[in-house]
């Protein structure tokens, strides 16, 4: 009786138990990654979404039965999904992107790196000579809400005491080292997500930042507290204001490939700009952190101006070395 | 070289003028097989959004309980700092990462996105990449918060004036996806990213079953199956699926005075149907076997 049966009810019949096969596959893989399935599940996956393929090609080309064609459609970008998607497992992928990646996307950031840094510098500079000359220019630059007492009008023996913390239990400076770092991390990624906008909020942004650092500075040299409150900030500032330069160049790289695509679409070069520099702004992140437990420990245990300014300079030895000692190219 | 060969030279090239989007997009796997994707909607991707933030301003809110009734529970001075501490970092990673971690995972897709059945994908159809992902959800900073923070600020006089002028300018990356093809938003712009749909659709049984119906005894002359075309197939096939009992009497009463039915008149409607689209089929596929594809009833090609 087979000859009574349609075409394309044959070509079903004979074909469905491997697309359940693949469905079955699937489901798995979807629920817990590829390293969920088993040796000879993994070789099978693209023999069958080749099959399913393939099915697809000839269902759309004899059956009129749309709720197959639509079923094998869903089936066959499921697979694709699996087939083609990321194959890297999680550490592996995380040990690339601290071993090559991130390093790599910093250097490809040199210029727009020195000039993020520039603009900070020229506004810290700008900021310190501005609040050395009249001390009312420090609120322009700083929220009230980060100075925390430490203002123009604060005596010299509390400013002093701001800067050697000695370890009182009614205080909770841990908590606001976690707030200046979730603070600067959230600078940060607008830094990063404004730079499309022809970088324009990026630098206002760093500036703004600059300045800040600036006045802070300003205000401990006129009370003759400079070196000290230089190993204060410096203890983590060299990690912290790297990485928001960073983020400001990976800003700046999208936007400087949104005015000037060259050869490309606007939205391609914008697209592959981004890439770049999400990688870099995944690290900033890693930075930042760094710098907080540096600000929220490190400069709770260690008192002494020199050693304060040792780790500054190590650490920033350090992040230059990783990110810009010269690498092999990609494979 | 003469002026018009430099005027030539630049005048703009000539556009192609692109189809109207119909809401799919051609994805073609390196087996040269396009598996036509099909955009996620606005509704869908607003309503993905909605859960998300739902699910997770939900858990930060519980997070936040907790971390207050420990805090209650203990009166410890270490206690409240250390609370401080992990409150902050929870809700910053719940913010920042909520998106990234379940968008990298296997299912390239949040808890909400996929409930609408929504997926993200590389726009150029290559793999998707964990720093595709993070750079479309840090760019939600710009599209969500900024405006937020625009809308929900206060002020007098030139504040007021600075803050509705923020406000309008952020507008611009909310109503971003409206304006261009594939329905792509800032981030999935930078990222090189689209959400698509990505439903799990469950294989229905087949109904031109035609063994059961020959069984039956039901056959219908080649003028009769000559009536209709592809399309109307096609809404048989949905009618029949759907098994409303009124609308398939409807449809069943149309096609019987259509095409002059005279066989058994005490035939059910379901049956009726179910055998002409069995027959229907038939026709037309061994039609699109001799490359012949009618595409409704008014093709007479």
């Amino acid at each position: 009786m087979a000859e009574l049966h349609l075409k394309s009810w044959r070509f079903r019949a004979e074909r469905e138990a491997d697309w359940r096969r693949l469905e079955t596959l699937l489901a798995k893989a979807e629920a817990g990654g590829a390293s969920r399935l088993r040796r000879d599940e993994l070789l099978e996956m693209p023999v069958l979404y080749r099959q399913a393929l393939s099915s697809l090609s000839v269902a759309r080309a004899i059956s009129l039965d749309q709720s197959l064609t639509a079923y094998l459609e869903s089936l066959c970008t499921r697979a694709y999904f699996i087939v083609y998607g990321a194959r890297t497992r999680l550490p592996e992928r995380i040990a690339r992107f601290f071993g090559r990646d991130w390093p790599l996307a910093v250097q490809a950031l040199w210029r727009e790196t020195l000039v993020s840094f520039v603009l900070s510098a020229v506004a810290a500079i700008v900021a310190y000579v501005l609040v050395g000359r009249d001390p009312d220019w420090f609120h322009s630059f700083v929220e009230p809400g980060l100075a925390s007492g430490r203002d123009p009008t604060a005596t010299t023996a509390s400013l002093r005491d701001t800067l050697y913390h000695q370890g009182g239990a009614n205080d909770a400076l841990s908590v606001f080292a976690t707030f200046l770092f979730t603070h600067n991390a959230q600078i940060a990624l607008f830094a990063f997500a404004l730079g499309f906008l022809l970088c324009l909020p990026t630098a206002a942004l760093l500036v703004m930042n600059g300045g800040m650092f600036g006045a802070f500075l300003a205000l401990f040299v006129s009370r003759g507290l400079g070196f000290e409150a230089g190993g204060w900030l410096m203890i983590h500032g060299s990690t912290e204001l790297f990485a928001i330069i960073l983020a400001g160049a990976a800003g700046f790289s999208i936007g400087w490939s949104v005015c000037f695509p060259g050869e490309r679409s606007r939205v391609d070069a914008a697209a592959e700009a981004g890439r770049r520099a999400a990688t870099a702004m995944a690290g900033v992140v890693v930075m930042l952190f760094v710098a907080g437990i540096l600000e929220g420990f490190g400069r709770q245990l260690i008192q002494a101006d020199l050693i304060r300014y040792a780790i500054a300079v190590a650490s920033l030895l350090a992040w230059l070395a990783y990110f810009y000692w010269p690498r092999r190219p990609a494979p | 070289m003469s002026l018009q060969g430099v005027l030539g030279r630049f005048r703009r090239a000539p556009r192609v003028r692109k189809p109207p989007f119909d809401g799919w997009r051609e994805l073609v796997t390196p087996e040269g097989v396009d598996l036509r994707l099909k955009v996620g909607s606005y509704a869908e991707r607003f309503a993905a959004l909605l859960i998300d933030y739902v699910i997770l301003f939900g858990s930060l809110a519980l997070f936040s309980l907790l971390a207050l009734g420990v805090f209650w529970a203990t009166k410890a001075q270490w206690g409240s700092e250390a609370l401080g501490v992990v409150w902050l970092l929870g809700v910053f990673l719940g913010r920042n990462f909520y998106f990234l971690i379940f968008e990298a995972g296997p299912r390239a897709a949040t808890p909400g996105k996929r409930s609408m059945g929504l997926r993200v994908a590389a726009a150029d159809g290559g793999r998707l990449t964990a720093d595709m992902v993070f750079a479309r959800n840090a760019m939600r900073e710009v599209e969500v918060v900024l405006p937020l923070t625009f809308f929900l600020a206060r002020g007098e006089g030139v504040d007021a004036a600075l803050i509705s002028l923020g406000a309008l300018w952020s507008l611009v990356f909310v109503v971003f996806p409206l304006f261009n093809r594939d329905r792509r938003r800032l981030g999935d712009l930078v990222a090189g990213t689209m959400v698509v749909k990505a439903p799990k659709t469950v294989l229905q049984p087949d109904l031109a079953d035609t063994q059961r119906m020959a069984s039956q005894g039901i056959a219908f002359t080649p003028a009769q199956l000559d009536a209709y075309g592809i399309k109307e197939l096609h809404v048989l096939e949905d009618v029949i699926r759907a098994a409303d009992r009124r609308a398939m009497a409807e449809v069943a009463a149309r096609i019987r005075t259509k095409i002059g039915w005279d066989g058994p008149t005490d035939l059910a409607d379901r049956t009726f149907l179910n055998a002409y689209y069995a027959a229907l089929r038939g026709r037309l596929e061994s039609q699109v076997l001799f490359g012949r594809r009618r595409k409704d009833k008014f093709d007479r090609g």
